[in-house]
C-alpha cells in the first residue's frame, strides 16, 4: 500500500517552521502561548462563521424539502446575507436578567453550552497535521467534554424558574444521559476496528480503506446508530423534545434573550456540525481521499484534493443526511424516546460492538 | 406470538415505515420549488390554478348574451347575501309573460366564495374565475354588477 500520499498536504512543516521562527526571537514557553492565542482566536472565528453556514444550509435543505425557496431576498440572489443580517440583530438585542432567577447559573448556563460544544470542535481533524486538541484518548475525550453540554442545559432549564425550561431541561437531560451510552458504544466499536483510541490515529488507520467499508455491513449499520444517536445528542431532528416549540414554547432557553440565546442556537448548531465532523472522522476516513483499489488513476487525481477538502465535503454530506432525517420524522414524545433508546437502540448497538470484536479477533475485516 | 417474536416484529416493520418516510421525503427534495414570487412574476410565471374561486363571473358571448334567466335561485342559495337578482316581467311576442334580468348585483366584500350559487344555478350562468387581485380602497367598489349594458338572454 502506497501512502506517500499522506505527505502531500500535511501542514506539519509549516507549523514546525513558525514555531522555530517564533521561537527564535523570544523564549519557547512565549511562542507556545503566542500560538496558543492565535489557535484559540482561529476556532472561535471558525466557530462563528460555520455556524453561519450551517444555518443559511438548514434553511435551504428545509425549503428544498418542503418545496419552497427558502431565503431569497436579502443580499441578492440566494438570500446569502440573510443569516449574517439574523447575526447583527442578535448581536443589537439587550440581555435580560430576571428577577426571580438564580443569577449566577442562569448566567453560567450558556457558556456551559459552548463550552462544551467548543472543546469538542477543537478535537476535530481538519487536515494531516491539524489536530488541534490531539492526545491518545481523543476520543474519550470528545465523549467527555460533550457531555458537558447536558449540564449547561439542566441549569438553564433549572435557574429560569419556569415551569417549561424545566420541563424541557429534564426531558433533555433524560434523552441525551440515555443517548450518550448508544453513542458510546458505537464509538467503541470503531475504536476496535482502528485499534486505537486517539482521533489523528483513527483517521490514519483508515488510509486503506474508510471504516465504512472495511467492517462490512456490521460497520454500516453503526453508522446508522451513530447518526441516530448523534442526531438526539445534538438535540436536533426527531429528538428536538427539549425546545418543543409547539408545547414549551422553546424549551430550555425561553427565559433567555440577545446574545445568551444566541450562544444556545450557535452550539445546537455546531454540535449538528460536531456530530457529523465525528460520523465522518470514524466511519468516512476524517481527511482521507476516496480510493479504489485497481483504480490507480483515479487514486492519484483523488490524492490531489486536499485533505481539509475532504473533511469538509464528507462532514456537509454528513450534516445533508441529518438534516434529511430531521426534516423527514416527526418529533418522538418522551416516553417514545426512552424506549427507542432502551429497547432497540441499546440492544443494537452492543450487538455491533460484539460483532466487531468478533470481526476483528477473526480478522474478517480488511 | 410471542412476545420475543412481537418486538422483532416490531423493530423491523417500524424500520421499514421509516425508510419508506426517507425515500417520500427525499423524492419531494429533488422537486421544483412550488413557490410563487409574487409581486416579481405577476405578469411572466404566475400560476394560479383554474379551479381557484377569486371572484364571481357571468360569461358573455361575443353578441353580448349570457344564460342567466333570473330566476334567483342563486340568490337563494347565498348564506350571506352575496347576490341581488333584480328582474323585470315582460309580455314576449308570443304574448307569454318571462322574467327578464334587469340586474344582477354580487357584492365581492361579502362573499366567502363557497360556490353554492354557481352549483344552484339551471343554466351555468355564472361560474368563479381565477382572476384574484381585487382589493379596493372603498366597500362600495365591491358591489359588482355581472351583467353588461344592453345585455339580454341566449334564446333557445
Amino acid at each position: 500500500m502506497n501512502t506517500s500520499f499522506l505527505d502531500y498536504y500535511s501542514i506539519q512543516p509549516v507549523t514546525s517552521w513558525i514555531h522555530e521562527a517564533l521561537c527564535s526571537v523570544m523564549p519557547e514557553a512565549l511562542a507556545i502561548f503566542i500560538e496558543c492565542v492565535v489557535i484559540g482566536v482561529v476556532i472561535v472565528a471558525l466557530y462563528a462563521v460555520l455556524a453561519i453556514i450551517l444555518i443559511y444550509m438548514e434553511r435551504k435543505v428545509c425549503a428544498a424539502f418542503q418545496c419552497r425557496i427558502g431565503p431569497n431576498r436579502v443580499g441578492g440572489k440566494g438570500g446569502l446575507l440573510q443569516v449574517p443580517a439574523d447575526v447583527l440583530k442578535i448581536l443589537t438585542k439587550e440581555i435580560i436578567r430576571l428577577k426571580n432567577s438564580d443569577h449566577l447559573l442562569y448566567d453560567l448556563a450558556p457558556y456551559l453550552v459552548i463550552l462544551a460544544s467548543i472543546l469538542s470542535f477543537s478535537c476535530l481533524p481538519w487536515n494531516k497535521g491539524a489536530h488541534i486538541l490531539d492526545m491518545n484518548i481523543g476520543i474519550l475525550f470528545v465523549l467527555a467534554a460533550s457531555s458537558i453540554g447536558v449540564v449547561g442545559i439542566l441549569l438553564a432549564g433549572w435557574a429560569s424558574n419556569n415551569k417549561y425550561t424545566m420541563i424541557g431541561a429534564v426531558r433533555s437531560g433524560a434523552m441525551i444521559i440515555s443517548y450518550e451510552l448508544s453513542l458510546g458504544i458505537i464509538v467503541l466499536s470503531m475504536v476496535v476496528l482502528s485499534e486505537t483510541a486517539s482521533i489523528s490515529g483513527i483517521v490514519e488507520s483508515q488510509a486503506n480503506g474508510w471504516n465504512l467499508f472495511k467492517g462490512h455491513a456490521i460497520a454500516i449499520l453503526a453508522f446508522v446508530v451513530y447518526l441516530i444517536a448523534g442526531n438526539a445528542e445534538a438535540n436536533r431532528g426527531p429528538f428536538d423534545l427539549a425546545e418543543a416549540e409547539q408545547e414549551l414554547t422553546a424549551g430550555y432557553h425561553t427565559e433567555y434573550s440577545g446574545l445568551h440565546f444566541g450562544f444556545f442556537y450557535l452550539a445546537e448548531y455546531l454540535n449538528l456540525f460536531i456530530t457529523a465532523g465525528f460520523a465522518s472522522t470514524l466511519f468516512l476516513g476524517g481527511w482521507m481521499p476516496l480510493h479504489v483499489a485497481g483504480l490507480d488513476g483515479f487514486n492519484a487525481v483523488m490524492d490531489y484534493i486536499p485533505g481539509v477538502v475532504w473533511f469538509f465535503g464528507k462532514t456537509f454530506f454528513v450534516v445533508w443526511l441529518l438534516m434529511w432525517i430531521k426534516w423527514t420524522f416527526i418529533r418522538l414524545r418522551i416516553d417514545q424516546v426512552l424506549v427507542f433508546e432502551w429497547k432497540y437502540l441499546m440492544p443494537t448497538s452492543l450487538l455491533i460492538l460484539i460483532l466487531m470484536v468478533v470481526l476483528k479477533v477473526f480478522g474478517l475485516v480488511f | 406470538m410471542s412476545k420475543f417474536g412481537n418486538y422483532i416484529n416490531g423493530y423491523f416493520s417500524g424500520l421499514e415505515s421509516l425508510l419508506i418516510g426517507l425515500r417520500t421525503s427525499v423524492r419531494v427534495y429533488f422537486r421544483k420549488p412550488v413557490t410563487e414570487q409574487y409581486p416579481e412574476n405577476r405578469h411572466t410565471t404566475l400560476h394560479i390554478a383554474e379551479r381557484h374561486r377569486a371572484m364571481l363571473v357571468m360569461p358573455h358571448d361575443e353578441n353580448n348574451q349570457h344564460h342567466c334567466v333570473a330566476c334567483g335561485l342563486c340568490q337563494m342559495a347565498c348564506p350571506n347575501d352575496t347576490i341581488k337578482v333584480t328582474s323585470e316581467t315582460v309580455e314576449g311576442e308570443d304574448g307569454k309573460k318571462r322574467k327578464v334580468l334587469v340586474k344582477y348585483e354580487y357584492d365581492l366584500g361579502a362573499c366567502m366564495f363557497c360556490e353554492l350559487c354557481v352549483n344552484a344555478c339551471p343554466h351555468d350562468a355564472i361560474r368563479f374565475s381565477n382572476d384574484f387581485e381585487n382589493a379596493v380602497y372603498q366597500r362600495d367598489k365591491l358591489v359588482l354588477k355581472l351583467n353588461h349594458e344592453g345585455s339580454s338572454v341566449v334564446k333557445k
